[in-house]
């Protein structure tokens, strides 16, 4: 039916990325190009006394030395969100409070990387050091406050109150969850933690700088957001939007760890400063302790329900450890009720409260699932519990309870991105044939049955298990998230096609190519992709929250359209013949009646050089009216070690409903590639404090981060559903696979012991301990 | 200190200080293509073979290679001489950001020459076990290398394995 949307097209960008000839971030270098090294806190909470910069400077090769002393105290949110942002102001580039192991000190820029980082060492601080929160659970009631009379405030009117320590605040609630708990013949409270992570992008955060010949200041970053860096960077250096532009070259991997402004505004004020280049790269240290983290979480999950399994009453409370700064704090926290919950949507008496709290601890931001896999470990045993409880097999729960085509969830309305949500009906699921396929291809009902640990097969010290959950999450943010998109034709028939959408590495811009030639029935050779540059390309809200397909991919598809019109017109007057006569075809315009036909190529050199000329380009813009959920069904099957407690994951399969994949090759790449980390995040990812909050396992090799070696065999399955409001159908598919491993593996776990893990990671420990309970 | 190499087949002096790595050395003299992830040996990105043997460039001294001979991922095709290892990648989707793609390609042409172009899906799963990947999860990349193992197969039946020149 297509011929380049659906398909598995190569990627534009594959043979120049597979080749070393794609430039990344830290690849430019610039002639007289300064290094830019940061000197991060030791302590968690401290106060800047005084700082002596003068040894530093007296450096031959020193170009300087940014600190607060001398840089602007503007507040703003490292957050790269559309604008206000719902993340709080309660940070400036550099602060005279350290408030976690990894705060930024001050900067030196200098002649080469060598010379800045010995120059570091020769500033003298001088430090009064303060009480740290370093447990989450304890923040609201330490007595420390960590965002103290520092002006910190929100930037739109939601609840934030530093004094108490709280980041954020959520409340949202549907129906009565007291009064139908309170009736229900049975009941569940339980509490789950999921810990911190690090995103793991291969590529570390990089910024360069330099003047343009008119003296505007350029930043190449490695950015998932270049328009909100240009925002921002504006706001917080003083530098009018009309003097930056802002370059993505090729991204080594974002998942949401570079939708944060954190590198730019130090190199762009080093470059505005001494009118040269400058260079800052963190390093793996530096990503891991002072870049943007996956929130750590607590929810408690009370449900009540009838004898026959229905869930009448359902309240999640989730408590977010936001760390030393808000960013994201709010939107996370909502998303980990706005995502989850809708998915049963036949529950009437819905309740979520959250609230996300200050700690003397690394940053949360945005990661890959953003809320959602935090409350899908509790929300998936959940379910399996009940199934238990009932006797009912859990996917044919599912299949009944779960949000179907035609209906709606309160939620949805109820809950949005810092003020009301938008009301929506869900126009696409294959979610039913998800779960049978996946079901199927997981051997399901054999296994279930083989393995539950009441059958006396799992007695020895091999305990096998397989479980499962059902997933969904969004497509872009509804009335919030525009893209946009540029198209020309060129005089060979050619067009060039300018998006500010950014490829971190999912590969958008095959994917927006494959849209645009679909429209034009032309092959992808022939569309030119320029994407992510200020100064050329129209805005694009940037790469997150699982948008760039769905509302990006609508908005080329707009602009194409456009395209198509004006090539038509022409088309229809060179061949003499009435619009609704002609069409397009394999890059002709080719009359309906007769054999006429005029090449594209023949149509544009018209517009140029015949008769009444002008150049055929078109523009759009989109904003979605929802934000559709994709769904997932997934099946994980384990083996426990009851001696060593070590788990091992034999076999995974994904059934994924993405709406029509745009890329079906590059779709299951973002399933398995989210799948994988899901698993690592499941089974060991996290991160380990001293008692002083310092980072211990800061490296690839103490954090451990899953290798070819590692996987178990992954099995995805695209399941097809046509999504009306999106583009060819398509709706988004990167984020949701990561939720599914928590509670797919949990669930499995307790198939195979009749044991409960409430606390991620299932380190062989908490195994053992699980198993001893 | 200026020191000579043989980088993908051309002898280069490179002018290197002597606490160097040859991660750094090869980046400053333009060699880009070689990636740097974590600067510890863990991440494979800045994966180069020194004599035919890969070695992680961030844990080599520049210093102590004269007279050496190192290949980067250009050193096994380029953009307009592609390996049929680079051919894979992309076509098995094994691409993603391709921040890894230099070090696993480097992986992935070992393999395949110490397995004489026959590697079992484990030594390929072991081969690839020092190189990081975030975003494809290797289900693609594994896919890639045996795809590439079975087309040099048929290829070494047929001619000389293609030799890149850099004119």
């Amino acid at each position: 039916m297509y011929k380049y949307v659906n398909k598995p097209a190569e990627k534009i960008d594959g043979l120049s990325l597979v080749t070393g000839e794609e430039k990344f971030t830290d690849d430019f270098t610039y002639n007289d190009m300064l290094y830019v090294a940061i000197l991060h806190s030791g302590y968690a909470h401290a106060k800047i006394e005084e700082l002596d910069e003068s040894e530093a400077l007296k450096t031959k090769g020193v170009a300087g030395v940014l600190s607060y002393k001398n840089t602007s105290s503007i507040l703003y949110t490292t957050a790269g969100q559309g604008y206000p942002e719902p993340s709080p102001y309660d940070t400036r580039i550099f602060n005279d409070v350290m408030r976690f192991v990894g705060d930024n000190v001050c900067a030196v820029a200098a002649e080469s990387r060598e010379i800045a980082e010995e120059a570091l060492k020769k500033i003298k601080v001088r430090f009064s050091l303060r009480n740290a929160v370093l447990d989450f659970e304890k923040s609201e009631s330490s007595g420390i406050i960590i965002h103290k009379d520092d002006n910190s405030h929100a930037k739109i009117p939601v609840y934030f109150n530093p004094s108490e320590n709280l980041a954020s605040k959520v409340e949202a609630s549907v129906g009565s969850f007291e009064r139908a708990f309170e009736t229900a013949p049975k009941k569940l409270t339980c509490t789950f933690y999921t810990q911190y992570a690090s995103h793991c992008a291969i590529e570390p955060h990089a910024a360069v700088t330099w003047l343009d010949s008119r003296g505007r200041l350029v930043i190449q970053s490695t950015t998932q957001v270049p328009f909100h860096v240009r925002r921002i960077v504006s706001s917080v250096c003083q530098i009018p939007i009309s003097k930056i532009r802002v370059i993505k070259p090729r991204i080594g991997g974002g998942f949401g760890g570079k939708q944060e402004v954190l590198l730019e505004p130090v190199a762009a004020l080093f470059t505005w400063r001494t009118k040269r280049p400058a260079k800052l790269v963190y390093s793996r240290k530096e990503v891991f302790t002072s870049a943007r983290t996956r929130h750590q979480y607590r929810t408690v999950f009370k449900a009540g329900y009838d004898t026959d399994g229905k869930i009448t009453a359902l309240h999640l409370d989730a408590l977010e450890n936001s760390g030393a700064y808000g960013s994201h704090a709010l939107t996370v926290l909502s998303n980990a009720g706005s995502k989850t919950l809708p998915l049963l949507n036949k529950i009437e008496n819905l309740k979520f409260t959250g609230k996300g709290v200050y700690t003397n601890l690394p940053c949360g931001g945005a990661y890959r699932g953003y809320g959602a896999t935090e409350a899908y470990f509790g929300l998936g045993q959940i379910v399996d519990m009940v199934c238990q409880e009932t006797g009912e097999d859990i996917v044919e729960y599912y299949k009944k309870w779960t949000i179907k085509p035609g209906e709606t969830s309160p939620v949805f309305q109820a809950l949005g991105e810092g003020k009301e949500g938008v009301a929506m009906t869900i126009g696409s699921s294959s979610l039913e044939e998800c779960i049978t396929i996946g079901a199927r291809e997981s051997q399901w009902y054999e296994k279930r049955k083989l393995y539950s640990h009441s059958t006396g097969y799992n007695d020895g010290r091999y305990k096998r298990g397989i479980g499962m959950s059902v997933l969904m999450q969004g497509s872009a943010i509804a009335e919030v998230d525009m893209a946009s998109a540029y198209m020309k034709m060129n005089d060979d028939g050619s067009f060039n096609l300018l998006t500010g959408a950014t490829d971190l590495g999912t590969g958008s811009d095959t994917i927006l190519s494959q849209i645009a030639s679909e429209v034009l029935d032309i092959p992808l050779s022939q569309i030119v992709v320029t994407s992510s540059d200020t100064d050329f390309t129209p805005f694009d809200k940037g790469a997150y929250a699982s948008s760039t397909t769905y509302l990006s991919g609508q908005a080329v598809k707009k602009c194409a359209e456009g395209i198509k019109k004006q090539i038509l017109k022409t088309g229809a007057e060179m061949l003499n013949v009435k619009l609704d006569l002609v069409e397009l075809k394999n890059g002709f315009v080719t009359s309906k009646v007769g054999l006429s036909r005029v090449s594209f190529e023949e149509v544009c050199r018209y517009s140029f050089y015949e008769k009444n000329q002008y150049q055929i380009q078109a523009s759009a813009s989109h904003v979605s009216p929802k934000s559709p959920p994709p769904f997932a069904a997934h099946f994980a099957e384990i083996e426990v070690d009851s001696m060593t407690g070590i788990i091992q994951v034999l076999n995974y399969v994904a059934a994924v409903d993405c709406g029509l994949p745009i890329n079906t090759r590059l779709a299951e790449g973002q399933a398995e590639g989210a799948i994988i980390n899901g698993l690592a995040y499941a089974l060991f990812e996290d991160y380990y404090f001293s008692e002083k909050g310092r980072l211990l396992n800061d490296s690839f090799g103490k954090y451990g981060v899953m290798t070819a070696a590692d996987i178990p065999p992954v099995k995805v399955f695209l399941v097809s559903s046509y999504e009306e409001t999106g583009p060819f159908g398509a709706k988004s598919i990167s984020e949701i696979n990561i939720n599914g491993a928590l509670p797919s593996i949990a669930n499995a776990f307790y198939n195979a012991t009749g044991k409960r893990l409430f606390s991620a990671p299932f380190t062989p420990e908490k195994v053992l301990e699980a198993l001893e309970k | 200190m200026k020191i000579s190499i043989n980088i993908n087949s051309r002898l280069k002096e490179l002018e290197v200080k002597p606490n160097e790595t040859l991660l750094s050395a090869l980046r400053n003299n333009g060699y880009t293509e070689v990636k740097c992830g974590c600067s510890e040996g863990e991440c494979g990105a800045c994966l180069v073979l020194l004599d035919e043997k890969p070695v992680n460039s961030c844990q080599v001294l520049a210093m102590s290679i004269r007279n050496k001979q190192v290949k980067t991922v250009k050193g096994i095709g380029t953009l307009y001489l592609p390996h049929l290892i680079q051919k894979a990648f992309v076509e098995a989707g094994a691409d993603q950001c391709g921040f890894c793609s230099p070090g696993m390609i480097v992986a992935s042409y070992s393999i395949l020459k110490e397995t004489g172009n026959r590697p079992s899906k484990e030594d390929i799963r072991r081969g690839l076990d020092g190189n990081l990947c975030r975003c494809t999860g290797y289900v693609k990349i594994i896919e890639a290398v045996g795809m590439a193992a079975e087309k040099s197969l048929q290829e070494e039946t047929q001619k000389p394995e293609a030799v890149c020149t850099n004119m």
